[in-house]
């Protein structure tokens, strides 16, 4: 059943995912992207990482998404216009980068299956609760996260500065 | 659970090149920056696998620090197509030009 | 007791630094008494430091410092390090003693001036390296204070460089200079390479034993010597030091008279013991320092610059310091450059005294008659002249016939030396007193030229006379054997001075006194002359000059243009370099090397803008090289 469920999410991520990037509409792409990002919080769950995927659904589906949407729609921006649609006019440029993702696709896929053969993975369920998250977090990771809070607290002070108005 | 986990690790592969594709080829820059989050979230999915079929919690704490970071670039990212949007009037980066040699 | 000797060199240096830094919140006179308070100081520790060491038997009188290591490269380890003995005790005296007159001088003869801060902190500064000179333990170290008290030396020179005449004698001084310090630093070169060491005490401990060939010694000697000449204004170098007479006076007495140019005949006393390896390069010092003399003196007589003709008599007495470190009397040689230094300080000071109450008159045909508008500089000079001379019981007798006499009892047939050093004598007597009757006697020229002469404050009179004093009693500490003394300061010298075979130690004590009091006889008859010549031509009989001049015709003309060493030179060195320079310049220049710059500019030019296209400005388009590069970092993780 889970891996029914698995697959159909990974089907349904990918469809949101495409949708996203072909989408002409920036509107349409934020909603699209969402969906994406629920469906990959299902997965979390399904791969019992629970922690992760209520994050999942607080940061990036809450915070992120909502961020994203009240930018597009302070900027007010139009649909693509259709002439240059989703491609770059420069024809050499997308052969080129035509090459690049399918090597790019073809190395990651083999990268993982390597990774798979020099260590080969067995399935250890029980783990990834938000106990066990919280533990690793605030014990071996306590500098790194204390310095992550700095990292947000640059980054607030950044975003003013760069979104008000010119003194 | 019996999906294997280069099943697991092919699908992120897939949805990292998605999010290639859109990052180097849409031209609004608001959809290109979705584009970066379909990458991260691809990276999010493969750490996440990885831990579970290693049965070590570190991936997991790995993607909670992906997150702080991707939600801080969204922050200070959102605001800079802002600014740009304000100055320039426009968020089409093939407009954009301005390292242009 | 040892540990007060870095205050020597100090307190120069803090004077220096709080002149040049902070003289602009000094006054005048404070800049001045801060200055005079450093030398004073570093006077002091010598003075203290020598008379210790006079209580002490003659073997321990020796003391050494290390600072600090300053060039620990490699095998190569040279230290700051100080080594006071006697032969440095007495240059550090003569340096810091005479300096400090000067400097006292100076406060009165530069009131006035805008520059006088800066004035203060070079006079220091120079004070400073010039120690480092005379107490350096090791060759590098005393090559520091060599080129600094060069640098000094030019700084002063065109002190007033707004005029350019005085600005470029500066920098003929620097670069004339330089041709020498070339000689000195091969020779450094040499050294190491031969010794390993640059320690002065350590390479005359091995140069007498080392199985090295003469050729080395002469070799590295007379490129010491070529420094020696460049710096000491020997021939043919000397051309630099009558034009560095445009400095102000009391920097001509202390760098041009009294310390600076006597650095070469001091580098050769501390090498001793390297020159008296080289024999051959024993007699080229001494013929080189004869013939200075005598040219310098024949060109004094016909000069009518009051500082030119005292420039012309230091390069001539500095060739009798030359002769008499050649012939191997490396103690007559110190001794006469501590008299010299008296003296000759003396006669500078005295004639920027005459200069100041004349406002800047130099010229010996404006003056005359000056003897009563000046009466303590007209007796202070008269001792100078006289010491200068060789009048017997004054110190220039004691040094200048101790020269001679090692001369003349150096075998090895260079008894000509003495011959043309007796004639040198006469003729510096007759110039210097030319000079002396023709500033404070006949008739009083500046009368027509409207100046009011006046004598000069105390803070210049003083000096003056305490160099008189000096200038008199400054040779008694060397009395020959012959005139029933011991010659106390050859003794106290003896020590750290090699024993050149044939000369020196031996000769001093030569059973034939008679001889020796028969030849000093001779030169006081001589000199005697010169001055009654003098005194007819210039007091009795004034127009008698102008008769001579005209007899003497071409003799008078080579004199006066001073051989026309400065045109030859010009024509034979500077003209052809300055060709050469040209020619190098609109081909090798212009062709090869500014081409070679625009080439590779044009080229890089041409590759950057065929590359600059990638520099589209679309960020996706630098997005995609990152990416590339990624692929490329998997590929290699890949085959890896």
């Amino acid at each position: 059943m889970t891996t029914i469920l698995f697959y159909l999410f990974s089907a349904l991520l990918l469809g949101a995912a495409l949708f996203v990037v072909l989408n002409r509409n920036p509107i349409y792409s934020v909603v699209g992207l969402v969906f994406a990002f629920m469906n990959l919080a299902a997965m979390y769950f399904l791969l019992e990482a629970y922690f992760i995927g209520v994050l999942q659904v607080l940061v990036y589906a809450g915070a992120i998404m909502v961020l994203f949407l009240f930018v597009v729609m302070l900027l007010n921006v139009q649909p693509d216009r259709p002439h240059p649609g989703l491609i770059h006019p420069d024809r050499w440029w997308f052969g080129i980068m035509a090459l690049i993702f399918v090597s790019l696709f073809l190395l990651l896929i083999g990268q993982g299956v390597r990774a798979l053969l020099t260590s080969p993975a067995e399935d250890a369920a029980g783990m990834g609760s938000v106990a066990d998250v919280g533990e690793a977090l605030f014990t071996s990771f306590l500098l790194p996260f204390e310095i992550a809070s700095l990292l947000l607290t640059v980054a607030l002070i950044g975003t003013v500065f760069l979104a008000k108005k010119k003194v | 659970m019996v999906v294997p986990l280069y099943h697991i690790l092919a699908f992120a592969g897939l949805l990292f090149t998605i999010g290639v594709v859109g990052v180097l080829f849409r031209r609004n820059a608001i959809i290109v920056f979705m584009s970066v989050e379909i990458m991260l979230n691809a990276v999010n999915l493969a750490f996440v696998a990885f831990s579970r079929y290693h049965g070590n919690v570190n991936g997991q704490v790995f993607v909670f620090f992906i997150m702080t970071l991707a939600a801080a670039e969204v922050a200070v990212g959102l605001a800079i197509i802002v600014s740009l949007f304000r100055n320039l009037r426009t968020s089409d980066i093939s407009e954009i030009r301005l390292m242009k040699h | 007791m040892a540990e007060t000797l870095y205050l020597i060199t100090l307190f120069p240096l803090l004077g220096f630094l709080i002149n040049g830094l902070a003289g602009r919140w000094l006054s005048e006179k404070q800049s001045g008494y801060i200055a005079s308070l450093a030398v004073l100081g570093s006077f002091l520790v010598s003075a203290q430091l020598l008379l210790a060491f006079l209580a002490l038997p003659a073997e321990e009188r020796l003391l050494t410092q290390t600072l600090f290591s300053w060039i620990p490269v490699g095998d190569l380890n040279i230290q700051v390090g100080y080594r006071f003995d006697p032969l440095s005790a007495v240059m550090a005296l003569v340096v810091s003693g005479v300096g400090l007159l000067i400097h006292i001088y100076s406060i009165g003869y530069m009131q006035g001036d805008p520059g006088v801060r800066r004035y203060f902190s070079f006079l220091n500064l120079f004070t400073f390296m010039m120690l480092n000179l005379v107490l350096a333990d090791n060759l590098v170290l005393m090559f520091l204070g060599w080129e600094g008290v060069g640098l000094c030396s030019y700084l002063l020179i065109g002190f007033w460089f707004e005029d350019e005449a005085k600005a470029r004698a500066g920098m003929k001084a620097f670069i004339v200079n330089r041709i020498g310090d070339a000689g000195f630093i091969v020779a450094l070169i040499l050294l190491y390479h031969q010794f390993g060491t640059l320690s002065i005490s350590e390479i005359a401990q091995a140069a007498p034993g080392a199985q090295i060939g003469r050729g080395f010694f002469t070799a590295t000697t007379l490129l010491m010597f070529l420094g020696a000449v460049g710096k000491s204004a020997q021939i043919p170098l000397y051309v630099w030091l009558p034009d560095a007479m445009a400095g102000p006076t009391p920097v001509s007495a202390l760098i041009h008279a009294a310390t600076m140019v006597t650095a070469g005949v001091y580098l050769i006393a501390r090498n001793s013991v390297l020159f008296s390896l080289a024999p051959a390069t024993m007699s080229i010092v001494a013929v080189i320092g004869i013939i200075t003399a005598f040219f310098a003196a024949t060109i004094a007589i016909t000069q009518n610059d009051i500082k030119k003709v005292l420039a012309y008599s230091t390069i001539s007495q500095l060739g009798y310091m030359f002769t008499a470190v050649g012939v191997g009397a490396f103690s007559a040689g110190i001794f006469h450059l501590m008299t010299h230094a008296f003296f000759k300080g003396l006669l500078f000071l005295g004639a920027g005294s005459v200069i100041h109450g004349l406002k800047g008159e130099q010229d010996l045909r404006s003056m005359g008659g000056l003897k009563e508008q000046l009466p303590t500089t007209h007796w202070t000079m008269l001792v100078g002249v006289m010491a200068i001379a060789g009048i017997p019981g004054l110190s220039g007798f004691f040094s200048k016939d101790e020269i001679l006499w090692a001369a003349f009892s150096r075998h090895e047939g260079f008894s000509w030396l003495w011959l043309a050093g007796i004639v040198t004598a006469g003729i510096t007597a007759f110039y210097m007193f030319r000079l002396f009757f023709r500033t404070f006697y006949g008739k009083a020229a500046w009368q027509e030229a409207g100046y009011q002469p006046h004598e000069s404050p105390s803070v210049m009179t003083i000096p003056l006379v305490l160099l008189a004093f000096l200038s008199i009693l400054g040779g008694y500490v060397g009395i020959p054997a012959a005139l029933g003394g011991v010659n106390q300061f050859h003794h106290f010298l003896e020590p750290v001075l090699a024993v050149y075979p044939g000369v020196g130690a031996a000769a001093v004590q030569h059973p034939s006194q008679g001889l020796e009091l028969l030849l000093m006889g001779v030169s006081t008859v001589v000199v005697l002359g010169g001055i009654y010549y003098a005194y007819r031509v210039y007091v009795q009989q004034p127009t008698l000059a102008d008769d001579l001049a005209q007899r003497m015709g071409l003799l008078h003309r080579l004199s006066f243009n001073k051989y026309f060493v400065d045109e030859a030179y010009h024509l034979l060195i500077v003209r052809p370099f300055q060709a050469l320079a040209e020619g190098l310049w609109k081909w090798f220049d212009i062709q090869v090397v500014d081409g070679a710059v625009n080439g590779s500019g044009h080229a890089i030019a041409r590759i950057s803008g065929a590359i600059r296209r990638i520099q589209s400005g679309l960020i996706q388009h630098y997005a995609s090289i990152i990416l590339l590069g990624v692929i490329f970092i998997l590929i290699y993780l890949y085959i890896d």
